[in-house]
């Protein structure tokens, strides 16, 4: 219902200087800058790397192998918050405190054991049962939340529920932080509790070495998303939310329960952000009430990375993001001390120019992309620009945020493409 | 509204039940409630809320704040098990004494849970998983004289409290409009004690009591004064109302400019009048109020939910502290923000100019973007933004952790003024000339072409590009306009605490000046003062102190909690712009008019027959 | 139309203007005007401060001292309390080291008794939330009540540089147990810092000392000659590992490595790899937890750190980051805690004393290790105003602001619970003894196995380049 009474002529006066489409201009410039500093820090990382100036070999793995884990994790909270944004259609922001409750309930079972003496006398029993409690927690908050937060929702513009769950999950955690202090929660040590040898030290396969604990993060994560794919393609219920993301209402008219899937789908999005907890636990072993704010935004970034609504996406989207950030500042940004050589610049500058002007020549657009990177190129050379970045780390989260931002712009729907039924209305 | 420490959530969505036969009381209904009642309280209890707030006194020497937190819930879930969904046009079917009998027992199971909670405190120390649960606790929790007569103090209490919630509910409209008018305003001005008494001396003898709190005579003036007002004025509420729902105009014009003009008279004397608390206080919600003004521009008007909108502030703050501070890294141009000589307005053109590029770089990228995704990315700058003020890597320029220090005051030499933190008055004033400039331009904004043109584009983009909308130029400006404004408080906020941090700049300020602009009325600018004044006055901004300092701790549960309710029980806020509400019941209205239509068309039916 | 509409707005602007100089705010100074001299002619201001004409000073620098007439005085009549305040971070993540300090103070107000017959008053414990924003807040609420004579605080650093001005504007005095910034007193090198105020005074160590300390230690009695630094992008951590970094320098060592984490990371195999590149023999990270726990529990797991010497500061020393298996055998650095026996303050109390107490009225030992700072700071206020306040013979006080800064300045060889006290010029009134002490296991209590400790006149020249 629009209201506009008179439609502006097509001339009128402030059109001047929009004649041309600012927002292309705009996009085509940030991707070449991107693409450009992206190119300019991995040939300089390479270079480097070649006079032994970069981090190489066995650091290197080590970065990609704490990346991957700590990916997994991200990926494992991604999959509650693609599954919700599949069946409901918004980013349910308190997922991050869903994983964040399950691993503090699984704090205080597994600080219950170890004073009674159980951790260290009969390991295996403990573990299974702080596993359980983490994922009943979570389970159990993700469907009460569901309940009392979203349910009356239904229906609503999208942005309400997502305004919603930013409230939801300021409550949580400021709930937590009321009944159990600020303190870091550090969960009892797995060693001398009869573990085999190679989950508190080291698995070598050769070439390839990988902490225990890590590996075991990564094989559950990975086998958890396994089982859950099985059961939302094979099972009845799984078929039955996949209808519900397909279409509402029709899912009703054909005699599917809607209420009961969407509880479901938050009970087993919760149930995955629970083995979440544990496996942090297991890798980092301290937990607070923030502690689920940051992997929680950073696992939506990587459901979008991965293609939201895409289960196999929001793994992948979590490993990749989980890459990005522990390698990318290591690699790319340590790569921009490199000066791009004289020659390279001239031979980058003509090539440019060469496929620009070609490509208008030719009429295609397609050139003028690689064409304004190897300018860019040709320009670093010429200037000899380079940039130390001092405290590298410290500037990961950028990397993060920075790739969330370069995927939507290059690829809107995500890596692997959403599985949305959604229509589009923002 | 008075109670807002609510960390319950009523469970909405509660369906009318065909009625029942009379004088029954709902069992179900009542067990539930007091359950959830009973948990809400142990929650208040565990989360330390009655021991923090114990020490505020409300009415000396009855009525603590804490124990407020704690016995509103049996009455409240007393009122609600008695109150019944009225269909329209039905009879309420149940008698009297089952509605107070059904308050009661309400409250009585409150108040069991409570009593147990103390048991269990005083059995066990809980203290390793639940930090705030001390014997303190229990203590004030048994009155001090016992686990024994505490069980009957507190059942006999919260019976008595739950029955007068049912009681409540039996009133007329206008009788009940009364009794809470009365409550709420008792409520409110012995929380402002510290406003009340600034403005004049003779309050602070006649109404409060030495130690705090209002004295037993003084309450009683106060709640029967607002009654009485309430009671007799409650059908004009009511009607004003209604008259909103309808979407007709609400005042006449006229009336609107007085209003207007005596509210603009009182926002100038007032800090004439005022000590420095408050005008300290003040300040600080004139600089969200600030904020909210363009988070509104953005989010009310054009309907771009911008999670990082934190970002355009710390733009202007910084941009403020490199041009005006004598130690700042890399740029010293050392101006003065002196708005009477060339510097001043130096850095007021700089800092829009850094505000329309922040604008321009955040607003174009994420044109083409889903609102969600919208969300989430803006969110994402906004974090860039401050890890990059803060890293070691731009430290030779905006001095990384160290933050930018010595940000000089700003003066007016003609009135030989000089305005510091240090004289929160004047930054109170500097303030209001901002918001004044804020106010004017997005009434001027909402009211223009490109006003109606976001309100096409809020409501469905792709029909209001079809219809010519430049929706581009439309968002973008929006982005800026907004970015401008919240610019204006970071150069505010720069010369007010003379030093600016990376940390002042995180991601909850962003969250709470959108608390505010939702609780206050999405797109409409009445509506953001009052939630920039109920909400930033009473609980504090993200680092700011409230009038109440206890709720420093609960800030941001309630917060949390306060969104929620709003979000589920009133999208539109406090005081609704009158195209926002209408648009986020269209469902209902669509509802209503789908049943209408339904009823006409069976009775055609059973017509024609 | 529109012209009209801008003619209205300046009309209404000039109103603002002219309204805005009636009610004019006299002139206050930057941080060297006389309180909040404000006159209004509409109506008696009743917390108006005792009015004071002060001629305009239009150009004085911030650092200009006033004088001392014009700090005017504090009047205590008959029976009423003296009232000093307490300003610590006692919320958020921080509290543990303000709530200890909050403490101290209301144990030395208890132990120190009357002053000339008056009680002493503390208020309400204000929050400084570890901000700027936070101290100007709370610096606000002080200065809004005039017959406030001095303020304990801050914890933080960052909340003096914004509160500092505020209270010595007003003439009032602060000594802050645990701001260690150097900016907010000198270099040591006679200049005085960026954020120095007059009438500020604290009893924590300037980190200059405890870079110093630090440097010296790694770099003399380790004898390691690489070592890497990592800080949490807080001012306090970063500051202390760039003081540590220069005097480690000096010494002729090398950091290969400055970087950090940012609060709220939990996977430090990134950073630690960064510094494994630049094959460090010690890492000196003098953060907080719980970053602090994730680089300890980590360590062990990145290739090249596995015999790397661990070094934090008095951020870590809290219970729960000692109770981890990781953490022993790692050093601290940080202000001597381990008192002498024969410390005793003024009031008689010696640090073993004043644990018993704290330890039976809270119900827990202090949670960090500023609460005898805190508690000399409070005597050594109490002490000077007990030396300057003047009785009228009615039972009234009359207590000279200058006097009292004057008084203070003067401290020297004042027995505290850190030791002997004495304020150099910039408000540097602390012992500067810094300690490093080995953690071995000892999970409940700060260390007490001291390696090394080293006080003013063993640092001086290291941190002057003499």
């Amino acid at each position: 219902m629009a209201t506009v009474t008179e439609r502006a002529p097509a001339s009128n006066g402030l059109r001047v200087g929009w004649t041309f489409d600012w927002v292309e201009s705009f996009l085509f410039v940030v991707k070449a800058f991107s693409a450009f500093v992206i190119l300019w820090g991995l040939i300089g990382y390479i270079a480097l790397a070649s006079s032994g100036e970069a981090l190489t070999g066995e650091a290197l793995r080590d970065l990609i192998v704490a990346g991957v884990a700590q990916g997994s994790m991200y990926g494992l909270i991604a999959l509650g918050y693609s599954m919700v944004y599949g069946v409901l259609g918004f980013i349910n922001f308190a997922h991050g405190e869903v994983f964040m409750s399950g691993a503090i309930v699984g704090y205080f079972t597994a600080d219950a054991f170890f004073r009674t003496g159980m951790w260290t006398n009969n390991f295996y029993v403990s573990i299974v049962v702080v596993l359980l409690a983490a994922v009943a927690t979570s389970t159990a908050l993700a469907v009460l939340i569901e309940r009392i937060a979203y349910r009356p929702l239904r229906g609503a513009p999208r942005l309400i529920p997502l305004i919603t769950s930013i409230g939801v999950s300021f409550f949580i955690q400021n709930a937590v932080l009321g009944l159990t202090g600020p303190t870091v929660k550090t969960y009892p040590p797995l060693t001398e509790v009869g573990l085999p040898e190679w989950v508190t030290g080291r698995v070598n396969f050769g070439i390839f070495a990988i902490d225990g604990t890590k590996l075991i993060a990564v094989v559950v994560a990975l086998l958890s998303m396994l089982v859950l794919y099985q059961f939302v393609t094979r099972t009845k219920t799984g078929r039955a939310m996949r209808a519900v993301a397909e279409d509402k209402e029709i899912a009703a008219l054909m005699g599917i329960n809607v209420d009961r899937t969407i509880v479901t789908t938050f009970a087993v999005g919760g149930s995955m952000a629970g083995v979440a907890a544990l496996l942090w636990a297991i890798l980092f072993r301290g937990v607070n009430s923030f502690t689920g704010f940051l992997p929680g935004i950073k696992a939506f970034t990587a459901a979008v990375l991965g293609g939201i609504g895409n289960l196999v996406g929001a793994m992948i989207g979590g490993i990749a993001l989980g890459v990005f950030e522990g390698v990318g500042p290591q690699t790319i940004l340590f790569g921009l001390r490199w000066e791009v050589p004289l020659w390279l610049g001239l031979v980058l500058l003509a090539t440019g120019v060469l496929a620009v002007v070609s490509g208008r020549a030719r009429g295609t657009s397609r050139l003028y992309l690689p064409g304004a990177i190897a300018i860019l190129g040709g320009v670093a050379g010429v200037l000899s620009w380079s940039q130390t970045i001092p405290g590298l780390f410290q500037i990961k989260d950028v990397v993060a945020f920075y790739a969330l931002f370069l995927v939507l712009i290059f690829r809107p729907s995500g890596l692997l493409g959403e599985r949305l039924a959604l229509e589009d209305r923002a | 509204m008075a109670t807002s420490t609510k960390p319950s959530i009523e469970s909405a969505g509660e369906a009318a039940r065909p009625n029942r036969p009379a004088s029954r009381i709902d069992w179900r209904k009542t067990a539930k409630l007091g359950f959830i009642g009973g948990l809400t309280t142990v929650f208040i209890v565990a989360i330390g809320m009655l021991e923090a707030f114990d020490r505020r006194i409300l009415i000396a020497p009855i009525l603590s704040l804490g124990y407020l937190a704690v016995g509103w819930v049996p009455f409240g879930s007393g009122y609600m098990a008695s109150k019944q969904d009225v269909v329209e046009g039905a009879i309420d079917s149940q008698s009297a004494i089952s509605k107070l009998l059904a308050g009661a027992l309400t409250g009585g199971i409150t108040a069991l849970f409570l009593w147990l909670l103390a048991v269990a405190v005083d059995a066990w120390d809980m203290r390793g998983i639940f930090v705030k649960l001390s014997p303190g606790v229990v203590e004030l929790l048994t009155f001090g004289r016992g686990l024994g007569s505490a069980l009957a103090i507190l059942v006999g209490g919260s019976l008595l409290l739950g029955a007068l919630g049912g009681g409540a509910s039996m009133l007329s409209e206008r009788a009940r409009r009364g009794l809470f008018g009365a409550l709420s305003w008792v409520f409110v001005v012995a929380i402002l004690q510290v406003v009340v008494n600034d403005l004049n001396g003779w309050f602070r003898t006649h109404l409060y009591d030495i130690n705090g709190g209002l004295t037993v005579p003084g309450a009683m003036v106060v709640a029967g004064g607002a009654g009485f007002v309430a009671y007799r004025f409650a059908g004009a509420v009511g009607r004003t109302r209604a008259r909103l729902h309808s979407g007709e105009a609400t005042v006449p014009s006229r009336y609107r400019i007085v209003l207007g003009v005596v509210l603009v008279v009182l926002a100038l004397a007032l800090p004439a009048f005022l000590g420095t608390i408050v005008n300290e206080l003040l300040a600080n919600v004139g600089l969200f109020l600030l904020m909210g003004l363009g988070l509104n521009i953005v989010v009310g008007y054009a309907g771009l939910l911008d999670l990082g909108y934190v970002a355009f502030f710390a733009v202007g703050a910084y941009t403020t502290a490199v041009l005006t501070s004598p130690i700042s890294p890399r740029f010293k141009p050392m101006l003065t923000v002196d708005f009477l000589a060339a510097g001043g307005w130096i850095v007021l053109g700089v800092v829009v100019l850094a505000a329309i590029v922040a604008g321009i770089l955040v607003g174009t990228p994420v044109i083409r973007m889903r609102g969600d995704y919208l969300a989430i990315v803006t969110l994402g700058f906004g974090e860039i933004v401050r890890i990059l003020f803060l890293s070691d890597w731009l430290s030779p320029t905006f001095g990384g952790a160290q933050g930018v220090r010595q940000i000089p005051a700003a003066k007016l030499d003609v009135l030989d003024v000089t305005i510091t933190g240090i004289n929160p008055k004047s930054i109170f004033y500097i303030v209001m000339v901002f918001v004044a400039i804020a106010i004017y331009v997005s009434w001027r904004l909402s009211k223009s072409r490109i006003g109606r043109a976001w309100a096409a584009m809020r409501e469905d983009e792709s029909v209001a590009a079809a219809m010519g909308i430049d929706t581009v130029r439309a968002k973008l400006l929006a982005f800026v306009a907004g970015a401008i404004l919240a610019s204006f408080g970071g150069m505010i906020f720069a010369i007010k605490v003379g030093s600016v941090f990376p940390n002042s700049f995180e991601l909850l300020v962003s969250i709470i000046v959108l608390v505010v602009v939702i609780v206050g009325g999405m797109g409409n600018i009445p509506g953001v003062i009052v939630g920039a004044l109920v909400l930033i006055g009473v609980l504090g901004g993200p680092t700011q102190p409230g009038v109440l300092a206890e709720f420093a701790e609960f800030k941001l549960l309630i917060y949390g909690a306060i969104l929620v309710y709003m979000m589920l029980q009133r999208p539109e806020g406090l005081l609704p712009s009158v195209r926002r509400s209408r648009e986020l019941h269209q469902e209902e209205f669509l509802q209503d008019a789908w049943i209408v239509s339904t009823q006409v068309a069976d009775e055609t039916a059973e017509a024609t027959r | 139309m529109r012209n009209k509409r801008f003619r209205y707005l300046l009309a209404v602007l000039a109103a603002f203007a002219l309204l805005a100089a009636a009610c004019g705010d006299g002139t206050s100074e930057t941080t060297a005007a006389p309180g909040d001299t404000t006159t209004t002619s509409a109506a008696p201001d009743t917390t108006a401060p005792p009015e004071t004409t002060a001629p305009p000073e239009t150009t004085a620098p911030p650092e200009t001292t006033v004088p001392p007439s014009e700090l005017g005085t504090v009047e205590v009549a008959a029976g009423e309390a003296i009232q000093i305040r307490s300003l610590q971070a006692i919320t958020g993540d921080v509290s543990f080291l303000g709530i200890p300090n909050q403490r101290a103070t209301e144990l030395a107000i208890l132990d120190y008794g009357q002053i000339q017959g008056h009680d002493v008053n503390m208020g309400q414990g204000l929050d400084d939330l570890c901000l700027n924003e936070g101290g100007q807040a709370a610096g606000q609420t002080i200065v809004a009540d005039t017959q406030v004579v001095g303020v304990i605080g801050t914890s933080c650093s960052g909340a003096a540089v914004a509160a500092a001005p505020l209270i010595s504007a007003a003439g009032m005095v602060m000594i802050s147990p645990a701001n260690t910034s150097p900016a907010l007193t000198s270099d040591l090198q006679g200049n005085p810092g960026t954020d120095f105020n007059v009438g500020y005074y604290r009893t924590a160590h300037n980190d200059l000392f405890q870079g110093a300390a630090a440097a010296k230690f790694v770099f003399e009695e380790l004898g390691l000659t690489t070592a890497a630094a990592i800080h949490d992008g807080d001012p306090y951590t970063n500051g202390l590992a760039s003081a540590f970094r220069s005097a480690y320098e000096a010494l002729g060592g090398t950091v290969s490595v400055f970087t950090a984490v940012n609060k709220g990371d939990t996977d430090m195999t990134p950073v630690l790899t960064e510094v494994a590149a630049g094959s460090p023999q010690l890492i000196f990270f003098p953060i907080f937890p719980p970053e602090g726990d994730f680089i300890v529990q980590q360590v062990g797991g990145v290739s090249g750190l596995e015999d790397v010497v661990l070094m934090a500061a008095d951020g870590l020393l809290v219970s729960n980051f000692l109770a981890l298996p990781e953490s022993t055998g790692m050093y601290f650095s940080g202000p001597n805690t381990n008192f002498a026996a024969e410390n005793a303050s003024v009031t008689g109390v010696t640090p073993t004393d004043f644990l018993a107490t704290y330890e039976s009225t809270y119900g827990e030992a202090p949670s960090a290790p500023f609460w005898a700072h805190s508690y000399d700071a409070t005597i050594m206020l109490l002490s000077a105003i007990d030396a300057v306040a003047v009785d009228n013979g009615d039972g009234s006080l009359t207590i000279d602001r200058q006097a009292l800064r004057d008084e203070l300045s003067a401290t020297s060889g004042f027995a505290g619970l850190i030791g002997s006290l004495t304020c150099d010029e910039f408000g540097d009134c602390g012992s500067q003894e810094i300690s490093v002490v080995l953690h071995e296991g000892d999970a409940d209590a700060t260390p007490t196995n001291v390696q090394f400790s080293a006080g003013r006149e063993d640092l001086l020249p290291l941190i002057t380049g003499g």
